[in-house]
C-alpha cells in the first residue's frame, strides 16, 4: 500500500467528518504541512502466557482495513513500525493486558496498534493515556472466530494534550467485542470506534462515558457497519458537560446493508449539561437497506440536572454539593461499573468529583 | 420535647401568568407525640404545605414563619431542615438511576447522624428495619426508587423515617396507592417510630381510611390554602360522611 499524501487533502472543516471539529486546536495532526513524529509509544505493561506484543516494519503491516479518516491515513504513513499485540487461539486470560502510553511531549506524533484475537480466545486489553500528548492514532483489532475481547481506552489526559485515533473493530463468526471508551481529559479529543463483521452470530457492545469541562472538546463518533446477515450491536453513551465553552460531539452511524438479515442493533446517547454555557450535539443516524431484521432502535437525549433528585437527596440531609456527586455518580454508574476495574472506577470518578467541585465554585 | 411552629404561612409558585398563591395564611403548632390528620380535597394545597416545610425550591414563601423549637426553619437550606429534624415522606418519591438503596441510605444516615454508622451495627439495623416493613433484603441492591410499586415506593419512604429518626414528620398521602395489607403494614411502621421517639406527625391524606391504624389526636380540615375548620378525631367522621363538600367555594 502505498499512500501518497496528495491522496488526501488536509480537511478544511466544510467536510462532514469534521464540521464539529475545531481544526485550528488539532496540534497539526490533521495538517499536510506537518511530519507527524515517528515514534511508538505504547507499552506492555504485562504480557500473560499466549501473547506478545512486537515492534513490526510498517511496510509489511499495512492498513488491513478500509478508512477515508485523513488522521488514519496520514499515520499509517508516518510510523515506520507498527505494535503488534498478539492473543494465541483458545487462551482465556483471566488478567487484562495493559498498555501504558509513554509520549514524548506536545510534539505532533503517530501511533499505530494492531491487535490480533486468535479464535476463541478470551481476553481484556485496557489502553492507558496519561499525561501529555499530541498523539494521532491508528488501531485495528481483528477478532477471529469465537474470540471475545473486552477492549478498554482510558483517555486521562491532561490539559493541552490533542488525541485523534480511530479504533476499528472486524469481528469475526460468533466473536464477540466489547469496548468501554472513557475519556474525561485532553484539550481535543477526537476517538473513532468503528466496528464491521466479518461472519454471522457476531456481536458488538460499544459504551462510552465523556466529561467535558471548560473548553475541552471531546467527540466520538461511533460508526457500527452491519453487511453481514445475524450481527447484533449495542452502543450506549453517556456524557455529561460543565463550564463555558465546554462542547461534547457524538455520533452514531450505524448502517445496515441489504445483505445484514437479521440485524439486531440499538443505540442510545444520553448527556447531562450540568450548568449554562456547555452544549453537547447527539446526532444518531441510522440506515436501514432490508425490512428483514430483528430490530433498529436508537434514541438520544440531552437534559439538564434533575433538581427533583437533588432536592430528594438534600431533604434526607444529604447537602447539596453531595447530592450533585450521587446524581453524577448514578447516572455514569451504568458504564462505569462495567469496566470490572475498581481502581480504575474510583479514580475516574473521583477525577470527575473533583473538576465538578471546581467549576461550581 | 419538640414543636413546630406555623404562622400566618402565605406560599407562591410561579406559572405562565406569574407569581399565583397557593397557601393563603397557615397557623398549626405540632408538638412531639401529637399526630395531626390534614385532610382536604385535591389542589387544596396540602403537599405545597409539606413541600414549603421541606424547602422544594419551586414555592416562595411571601410571608409567615415556620420555626422548630424556636430555630428559623425557612432560614435553612433544604439539607439543613432534616438534619434540624425534619422528615418528608414524599407523596410522588423520586427516582434517582444508579444510585443504589443502600448507598443512599448510608449517605443519608452519615449526614443526618454527623458521622458514618459503624459497619457491623448498620448491616443489621437496615435488615431489621426492612424485615419490619416486610422489603426484600434485595431492595438494598436495587436503585433508588426505579422501577419501584406505588407500595415500595411508600415503604421505602418510611424506612428512610425509621433510619433518620426525625423530630418531626410530615407524611404527604402515605396511604394513597397501598392496599389493605401494604396500609397496615406502612402504618405500623408508622407508629413503631411515633412509640420509639415521641414523634410528632402532620399526616396528610384525602381519605379517612388511614386514620384506622394511625390515631390522629388532631384533624384539621383544608380547604383553599388554609386550615378551614380544626377538631378531634370525630371530625374525620363527619367527614368521612358528608366529603368536602361544604368546605369547597359554591
Ligand atoms: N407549578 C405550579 N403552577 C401552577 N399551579 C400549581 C403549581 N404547583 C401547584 N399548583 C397548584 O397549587 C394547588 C395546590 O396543589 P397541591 O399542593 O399539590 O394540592 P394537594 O396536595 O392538596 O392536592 C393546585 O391547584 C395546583 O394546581
Ligand atoms: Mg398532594
Amino acid at each position: 500500500m502505498s499512500l501518497a499524501t496528495t491522496n488526501y487533502l488536509t480537511p478544511t472543516g466544510r467536510e462532514e467528518a469534521w464540521r464539529f471539529t475545531p481544526l485550528t486546536r488539532l496540534g497539526g495532526l490533521h495538517e499536510s504541512s506537518i511530519t507527524l513524529v515517528d515514534r511508538p509509544s505504547l507499552i506492555a505493561q504485562n504480557l500473560p502466557a499466549g501473547t506478545s506484543m512486537s515492534l513490526e516494519n510498517a511496510a509489511d503491516f499495512p492498513l488491513r482495513t478500509h478508512t477515508d479518516d485523513q488522521i488514519s491515513l496520514r499515520v499509517a504513513e508516518a510510523v515506520s513500525q507498527v505494535s503488534v499485540l498478539r492473543i494465541s487461539a483458545h487462551n482465556e486470560l483471566q488478567e487484562p493486558i495493559f498498555l501504558n502510553r509513554n509520549s514524548a511531549g506536545l510534539e505532533a506524533e503517530a501511533s499505530r496498534l494492531l491487535i490480533l484475537v486468535g479464535s476463541h480466545a478470551h481476553a481484556t486489553v485496557v489502553i492507558s493515556n496519561m499525561g501529555q500528548s499530541v498523539l494521532g492514532e491508528d488501531i485495528e483489532i481483528i477478532l477471529e472466530d469465537g474470540a471475545n475481547l473486552r477492549f478498554i481506552t482510558l483517555q486521562e489526559w491532561e490539559t493541552g494534550s490533542v488525541h485523534a485515533a480511530r479504533h476499528h473493530a472486524v469481528i469475526a463468526k460468533d466473536a464477540t467485542f466489547t469496548s468501554h471508551v472513557i475519556t474525561v481529559g485532553g484539550s481535543v479529543v477526537r476517538l473513532l470506534p468503528t466496528v464491521e463483521y466479518t461472519g454471522p452470530g457476531s456481536s458488538a457492545e460499544l459504551n462510552g462515558l465523556y466529561f467535558a469541562t471548560d473548553g475541552q472538546h471531546l467527540e466520538h463518533r461511533v460508526h457500527v457497519e452491519h453487511d453481514c446477515p445475524n450481527a447484533k450491536s449495542r452502543v450506549n453513551y453517556k456524557g455529561a458537560l460543565a463550564g463555558d465553552l465546554a462542547r461534547t460531539v457524538w455520533i452514531g452511524d450505524v448502517f445496515i446493508k441489504a445483505a445484514a438479515q437479521g440485524t439486531d442493533t440499538y443505540e442510545l446517547n444520553r448527556n447531562l449539561l450540568l450548568t449554562d454555557g456547555a452544549r453537547a450535539d447527539s446526532v444518531p443516524n441510522l440506515e436501514i437497506e432490508t425490512g428483514d431484521i430483528v430490530g433498529a432502535g436508537h434514541a438520544s437525549t440531552t437534559g439538564r440536572f434533575d433538581d427533583e433528585q437533588l432536592f430528594y437527596l438534600e431533604s434526607r440531609g444529604i447537602p447539596a454539593e453531595q447530592a450533585r456527586r450521587l446524581v453524577i455518580r448514578g447516572f455514569f454508574a451504568e458504564i462505569i461499573s462495567k469496566l470490572h476495574l475498581s481502581e480504575v472506577e474510583e479514580r475516574i470518578m473521583a477525577r470527575i468529583d473533583k473538576e465538578l467541585s471546581e467549576v461550581a465554585q | 420535647m419538640s414543636t413546630l411552629i406555623i404562622k400566618d404561612l402565605h406560599v407562591s409558585v410561579t406559572t405562565e401568568e406569574g407569581s399565583k398563591e397557593i397557601l393563603k395564611g397557615v397557623d398549626l403548632t405540632i408538638k412531639s407525640g401529637e399526630t395531626h390528620a390534614i385532610m382536604g380535597p385535591n389542589g387544596s394545597g396540602k403537599s405545597t404545605l409539606a413541600y414549603s416545610i421541606a424547602g422544594h425550591p419551586k414555592y416562595t414563601i411571601t410571608s409567615g414563619t415556620v420555626t422548630l423549637d424556636g430555630v428559623d426553619v425557612l432560614a435553612m437550606t433544604v439539607d439543613e431542615r432534616a438534619k434540624a429534624g425534619l422528615f418528608l415522606a414524599m407523596q410522588y418519591p423520586v427516582e434517582v438511576p444508579g444510585v443504589s438503596v443502600s448507598n443512599f441510605l448510608r449517605t443519608a444516615v452519615t449526614a443526618i447522624r454527623g458521622e458514618a454508622p459503624k459497619v457491623r451495627t448498620w448491616v443489621g439495623e437496615v435488615k431489621t428495619a426492612m424485615s419490619e416493613l416486610s422489603m426484600d433484603p434485595a431492595f438494598a441492591e436495587r436503585n433508588v426508587n426505579e422501577g419501584f410499586s406505588g407500595g415500595e415506593k411508600k415503604r421505602h419512604e418510611i424506612l428512610q423515617m425509621e433510619l433518620l429518626k426525625p423530630k418531626m414528620a410530615i407524611l404527604d398521602e402515605t396511604d394513597s396507592g397501598l392496599d389493605v395489607d401494604a396500609l397496615r403494614i406502612v402504618s405500623e411502621g408508622v407508629n413503631r417510630v411515633k412509640s420509639n421517639q415521641d414523634l410528632g406527625i402532620m399526616l396528610i391524606t384525602h381519605y379517612t381510611r388511614i386514620l384506622r391504624y394511625i390515631k390522629p389526636d388532631f384533624v384539621h380540615v383544608f380547604a383553599g390554602g388554609r386550615i378551614v375548620e380544626e377538631g378531634g378525631p370525630e371530625l374525620a367522621d363527619k367527614l368521612e360522611e358528608n366529603g368536602y363538600a361544604e368546605y369547597l367555594p359554591a
